[in-house]
Order: structure tokens, then C-alpha cells, then sequence
């Protein structure tokens, strides 16, 4: 299935080519958690603090069981802030 | 000690300077800067003076930590009652001048009256003098700067100034330090201009002496520094990124007010993003962003530092823009960028230098222009109003020429100048104008961060995030990760933010450094540095006594419980997309549960109660 990965700030090394706007479209495996796709693409997951899907906060505890669904939008990013 | 236990007060009308001893009792209750300024400004001006009136006065003021080793110890703030709100200003920055005018040994500088001609203050060391600006009168704040620094001939004076936009009466006009930091919210420096005070200047060669205990303090600031530094967030995110990594952060949330908050996600917000200026451009392969900077004293370096590219429409037959200037932070990029809909990195980074060059909020500007240009797509306002100017949505060319016009005051800038809700009233569309208490709100969308909605609301300037930054809890998971789409436990937590930052504020230490400590690594700092005992417990004391102040000086202003509200497109025009699909600012679930655990009435009001245990008489 097809999801959108967008990594953000320093995570944007770990962008495959083809990456435009920190984001790219994936193929993954059907039953697929958060963690699984971070290690697939190297984002060390001690150093991923900012996980989000559609916009919806996925805390510590869920992403090794949070299953991505067809169409979403996983997005990352290491400890940052503003204001 | 460690205040300076010196005021300096000038009386613009006489032109007579008088140094007086700091009040200490004061001191020991309001702590700093804001707090204290706070206190002088609720003692001396009555809060239903016309802000613009000889009988208002300006204070600049440090804290206990400006000057001293203590990271990010460079703050000052000025504090006055806004032409733009009506309500208390408190407008801080950064940079170096705070530092040096510590240096000079003042922790306060008051201005009252007028002068009858165009002045400047020359503080070096004990000595202040006024000086004639009649040539400064009429120019920009970086001209203003380099004519000051010509004139003494020295290279090392710290200059804060007005630009023309103040000297025109721009309602939101900042008051620019070291070129690019800013006192920018709240129209602090319209007050500054109508003082006929165009600038002040100051060299401070004696240090900062009578800490509590001088090499406690030097552990204690030693140890917090390594905090900062191990911290995720304060040793890299911000000096890397700068607070522009929002950009991608909150449009992805569903809370970036686009359009004028008709919308809540900018579908080009990447290229003005932070990540976007580490992007190196095609005309000359370099990025926007050149480094970052630091204020005095700082470890965070948060700063940006940016070129716009030669090639680019803004600039292109203007060598004087070609070099660094000061780049963008997230709330400019988003009122400039986002709310107008405008995705040319370098325009929105040419207006922001034009805000620095001439004083102006860049929020406030951004936010007007953005309630302006959906007047005129609505008819509203007509080419003839504009003076010609397409103010479409998503219009670089539209955002160069106002900026530039509100910079000097003149044509359609000048309306631009009386800022969102005036400008939309003057032409019939007053709920289109995206403010609480006349000032335009920030880059958090309420409906997409619960609650910023009680932020604004509540927030004794008008709406501001830097009063309470629940962000950083919502968002960002700092302290703690707190869900952004509830109200329950918001108002609790946003006075905890409250109370917590006007501690902070009043210390003189840069808020951005809570994103690593807490009052807890703070408390020490301040303890080791100031008489008294300056616990936890009584840092969140001070910040409660000075946010119930700066209440009592509204309400004697006039302002009531009605003005604790957000626009009505915000509590009645649901999110279209994002994770607040659906969802409007649910302010009140939150306002009566607010005013009760801050101990005032039903109507807003500090209760006899309330005033008594904080010792508010």
C-alpha cells in the first residue's frame, strides 16, 4: 500500500532520493507499524520525538503497534521548537 | 543586590534627567523588568490616559539576570499602555542593548512627557544627555543607527530606535535594537514617537557588580548552561532551524491560521519553511539562511541571519538590501507568508528586513494586510482604496509594495497602519478582523490548539503567544504532552504558562531557554544572584501577583470580561481539514473554569481575596 512519508529537519538526510519538500510517497507492506517504517529508512527512534499521523500525535508507547492505514501521512521530526 | 538599585528618569517636557534609587520593596515583590516596570508604570499613569498623550509614560527596564553571565541574561522589555489595545504593553527583546544599558549601571530608564523636538538619549555610563534628532526625524531605524554611531564615534554604542512608521503613528510600531531585535508587539514604539524620542543610545563600561553570592551564582549558571547544551531542542533544533521548524510543525497539525485564518493549513508552507532556507536557490547556489545568531549572553543562538536573492523582483536595483540581514522567525514567515498565502521565500524575507529597517510588527503588519486582502477580494476595498494595488491573496508584488508604503507611513500603508480591527470596521467588515483586544493573534490556530484559544483570551496585551506558550505542552510535548484538540485541563495549564513566564520575563532570561529548563533550574540562578530567598514556589508567586497587576490595570482601563473573547470566526466557522476538521475554538468551556481557579469573579475580577493574598492593595 501506498502511504506519504515526510521527514522533517535534521530527519531529512534519511530521505530516499526522489524526496521533494521533505516528503515522499512509499510502498509498504500491508500490516506495517511506525517503528518498522523508521528503521527502514534508518531515523534512529531515541532521536524521534515529533511522530505524527494525519496530523494526530502518536506517543512513545504506540508507535511499535500504531499500524499505518492506505493513504496516510506519517511525519517526523527530531526534538525541535519555536515560538 | 544584584539590581543596579539605579532609575534613570527623563522628563521629556523640562528635559530634565534625574537618577533616583530603584524601590526595593518593589524589587523583592515584582523582581524585574516586567514585573517591576510593570509596577512603576501601575503607580505613575493613569490607566485611561490616552496612550499617545504626554501623560503616558515609557519604561525601558532589565531584570536582575540582564547583564550578568547567566545564559541568554541579555533580555530588556518596555513596558507602557498600548495605542494599539488600550490595555498594559510589555514588548521584550533580546540583542545586546538590555546588557549594555545594565552595563551603564541602570536597571530602568522612565521617559514621561514630551519633548517639543525631536530628541535622543546618550547614556554613557552615569552620564545621560538629551540630544537634537531634528536630522534623524523623517528616517529609518538603520539610518537613524548609523548617523548615531557617526556622530560619537563609537563603534561599541547599543541603539534602539523608532523608524518613520512610528513617527507616521503606525499603531503597532516596535522599537528596533542592535538593527534587527525588537520590542515589536503592542505599538510600544508609536508611543516612543509621539514622545518625539526618536532614539537612545548607550555605552556601559562598569559591569555588573553585588551579586548575593558570586561564585555560587557562577556554578549555578555553569551548570544550567550544560542543560541548554545537552538539551535536544536548545543545543540543536533552534540553532539549526531557528523557530521557523514550525512552519512544517503546526501547518501539519491543522493549527496554521491561513488566509486570514479562513483556513487552517497553507498548502505551500515548505517553501517558507525553515527547511526551505537551508534550501540553496538556483540563482547563485547559496541558501537563504547565512548562520545563526545569538543575543547577549546566549547559548541557543536561535537567531537567523539571511540574504534575499539578488536576482528576486524586491530587490533587484536595490544594492542596499543585496547583503545579511536579520532572516525570519516563525511568527513573521506565517503572518507574511501563511496568512497571506504568499509562498516567495524571498519576498516574505525582504518585507521582514523592511519591518526591522523601519520598525514594525511584523504580526500585526502580516495579519492586516492578510484581513485587507480578503476585504478587497470581497469588494470591500477597491483598487482606488489600494491606490492601485491588487491586494489579492498569494500576491508577492502586493506584500512588497505595502510593506514598504507602511514602513514610510504613506498611501495605503497608512491605513494599513491603524492595524486589523480598525482598518476592517473603517470598511464594514469589522468580523474579519483576527484580533482579542485590538492586537492581531499569532501563527496558533485556536481551533487546532485548544489552548491558544484561552491564550489570546486571557492575555493582559491582547492576543500573544509569548504570554502563555501552551504550544510547547499541545504541540511540541514540553513539559509535558498534553492532548491539543481537548479543553479539559487547559485552563490550568495555561495559568501555569502564564504565571511561569511572567516569573521568567521579569528575570531578565530569555523564555526560549523553558524549552530545556523549568523554574527549577532558574530558581538557583536568581537565588545565588539576588537578595532574598527566590524559591520556586515564590518565582510562581511573583508571576501570579504580576499577571493579576497587569489585570487591574485593563480593568481600570475599561476593559471587561467582554474583551476576554476571540474573533467569531474562530468560534463558529469549523476547521475545514486536519485533525480539527470540524472543530471550532471552544473557548467557552474553558473562560469560567479560568477565572475561577485564578480567584476572580464571574465577571473577571480579582476578588478582594485574591488581591489580598497576592498583596495587591
Amino acid at each position: 500500500m501506498k502511504i506519504t512519508l515526510k521527514l522533517y529537519a535534521s530527519f531529512g538526510k534519511y530521505l530516499p532520493a526522489g524526496a521533494r519538500n521533505n516528503t515522499i510517497v512509499i510502498e509498504v507492506d500491508e500490516v506495517v507499524n511506525v517503528h518498522e517504517i523508521l528503521n527502514l529508512y534508518s531515523v534512529p527512534l531515541e532521536e524521534a520525538h515529533l511522530v505524527v499521523v494525519n496530523g494526530v500525535f502518536v506517543c512513545e508507547s504506540e508507535r511499535d503497534h500504531h499500524l499505518l492505514q492506505v493513504g496516510d501521512t506519517l511525519a517526523v521530526w527530531p526534538a525541535v521548537a519555536g515560538g | 543586590m544584584t539590581w543596579s538599585r539605579k532609575i534613570l528618569r527623563v522628563n521629556l517636557t523640562t528635559g530634565v534627567i534625574a537618577p533616583e534609587p530603584l524601590k526595593m520593596d518593589w524589587a523583592q515583590k515584582y523582581l524585574g523588568q516586567r514585573g517591576l516596570a510593570s509596577r512603576y508604570l501601575c503607580e505613575e499613569v493613569d490607566p485611561q490616559v490616552d496612550a499617545l498623550s504626554p501623560e503616558n509614560k515609557l519604561i525601558m527596564a532589565n531584570g536582575p539576570l540582564t547583564g550578568t553571565m547567566a545564559a541568554t541574561g541579555g533580555r530588556y522589555a518596555v513596558v507602557t499602555k498600548s495605542p494599539l489595545t488600550g490595555a498594559i504593553a510589555c514588548s521584550n527583546s533580546g540583542g545586546f542593548i538590555g546588557a549594555e544599558l545594565r552595563n551603564a549601571g541602570w536597571d530602568m530608564v522612565i521617559f514621561e512627557g514630551r519633548s517639543d523636538k525631536p530628541v535622543y538619549l546618550h547614556i554613557e555610563d552615569d552620564k545621560a544627555e538629551l540630544l537634537d534628532a531634528a536630522d534623524l526625524w523623517g528616517t529609518s531605524v538603520w539610518a537613524t543607527d548609523e548617523a548615531i554611531r557617526q556622530r560619537h564615534q563609537d563603534p561599541r554604542l547599543r541603539i534602539a530606535a523608532v523608524g518613520r512608521s512610528a513617527e507616521q503613528g503606525c499603531l503597532y510600531s516596535a522599537i528596533v535594537n542592535d538593527l534587527h531585535r525588537a520590542a515589536g508587539r503592542s505599538g510600544v514604539g508609536t508611543v516612543m514617537a509621539s514622545k518625539n524620542l526618536k532614539a537612545v543610545a548607550v555605552r556601559g563600561s562598569l559591569g555588573v557588580s553585588g551579586l548575593k553570592d558570586p561564585q555560587r551564582f557562577m556554578k549555578e549558571v555553569a551548570i544550567q548552561k550544560q542543560v541548554l547544551a545537552e538539551n535536544a531542542v536548545t543545543g540543536q533544533g533552534l540553532p539549526t532551524y531557528g523557530t521557523q521548524v514550525l512552519m512544517n510543525v503546526i501547518n501539519e497539525m491543522g493549527a496554521m491560521p491561513t488566509r486570514n485564518a479562513s483556513q487552517v493549513q497553507f498548502e505551500s508552507a515548505h517553501s517558507i519553511s525553515g527547511e526551505a532556507m537551508h534550501e540553496p536557490r538556483e540563482s547563485d547556489g547559496k541558501p537563504n539562511l547565512t548562520r545563526n545568531a545569538g543575543c547577549f549572553g546566549c547559548t541557543i543562538a536561535c537567531g537567523r541571519i539571511s540574504t534575499v536573492d539578488q536576482t528576486h523582483f524586491s530587490i533587484k536595483n536595490k544594492p542596499e538590501y543585496w547583503g545579511n540581514t536579520g532572516g525570519l522567525e516563525y511568527e513573521a514567515a506565517w503572518s507574511m507568508g501563511s496568512d497571506t498565502a504568499i509562498d516567495d521565500l524571498d519576498a516574505v524575507t525582504y518585507a521582514n528586513a523592511i519591518c526591522n529597517e523601519d520598525g514594525i510588527d511584523p504580526i500585526s503588519f502580516g495579519a492586516t494586510l492578510a484581513a485587507a486582502m480578503e476585504m478587497f477580494e470581497a469588494g470591500d476595498l477597491t483598487l482606488e482604496d489600494t491606490g492601485g494595488i491588487e491586494l489579492r491573496f498569494g500576491s508577492a508584488e502586493a506584500l512588497v509594495k505595502t510593506v514598504e508604503l507602511t514602513a514610510r507611513g504613506v498611501g495605503f500603508g497608512k491605513e494599513l497602519g491603524l492595524g486589523s480591527r480598525r482598518l476592517c470596521e473603517k470598511y464594514g467588515r469589522p468580523e474579519l478582523s483576527m484580533t482579542v483586544k485590538s492586537q492581531e493573534f499569532p501563527a496558533y490556530d485556536p481551533r487546532g490548539i485548544q489552548g491558544m484559544g484561552l491564550t489570546y483570551a486571557t492575555s493582559n496585551r491582547g492576543a500573544c503567544h509569548l504570554r502563555s506558550y501552551t504550544v510547547s505542552s499541545e504541540v511540541l510535548g514540553v513539559p509535558e504532552k498534553t492532548d491539543p484538540l481537548v479543553t479539559d485541563g487547559k485552563p490550568e495549564l495555561v495559568m501555569a504558562f502564564q504565571d511561569a513566564t511572567a516569573a521568567v520575563d521579569s528575570s531578565g532570561l530569555c523564555v526560549f531557554t523553558t524549552f530545556a529548563w523549568t523554574l527549577d533550574n532558574i530558581a538557583p540562578q536568581i537565588d545565588a544572584a539576588c537578595e532574598g530567598d527566590w524559591s520556586v514556589e515564590r518565582l510562581v508567586e511573583t508571576g501570579e501577583r504580576i499577571w493579576n497587576m497587569e489585570r487591574r490595570f485593563n480593568l481600570a482601563a475599561g476593559l471587561t470580561a467582554v474583551d476576554d473573547t476571540l474573533p467569531k470566526r474562530l468560534l463558529t466557522e469549523p476547521a475545514q481539514t486536519g485533525p480539527a476538521k470540524g472543530m471550532v475554538a471552544r473557548l467557552g468551556d474553558m473562560l469560567p473554569q479560568y477565572y475561577e481557579i485564578r480567584g476572580w469573579s464571574e465577571d473577571g475580577v480579582p476578588t478582594d481575596e485574591t488581591c489580598s493574598r497576592l498583596g495587591l492593595s
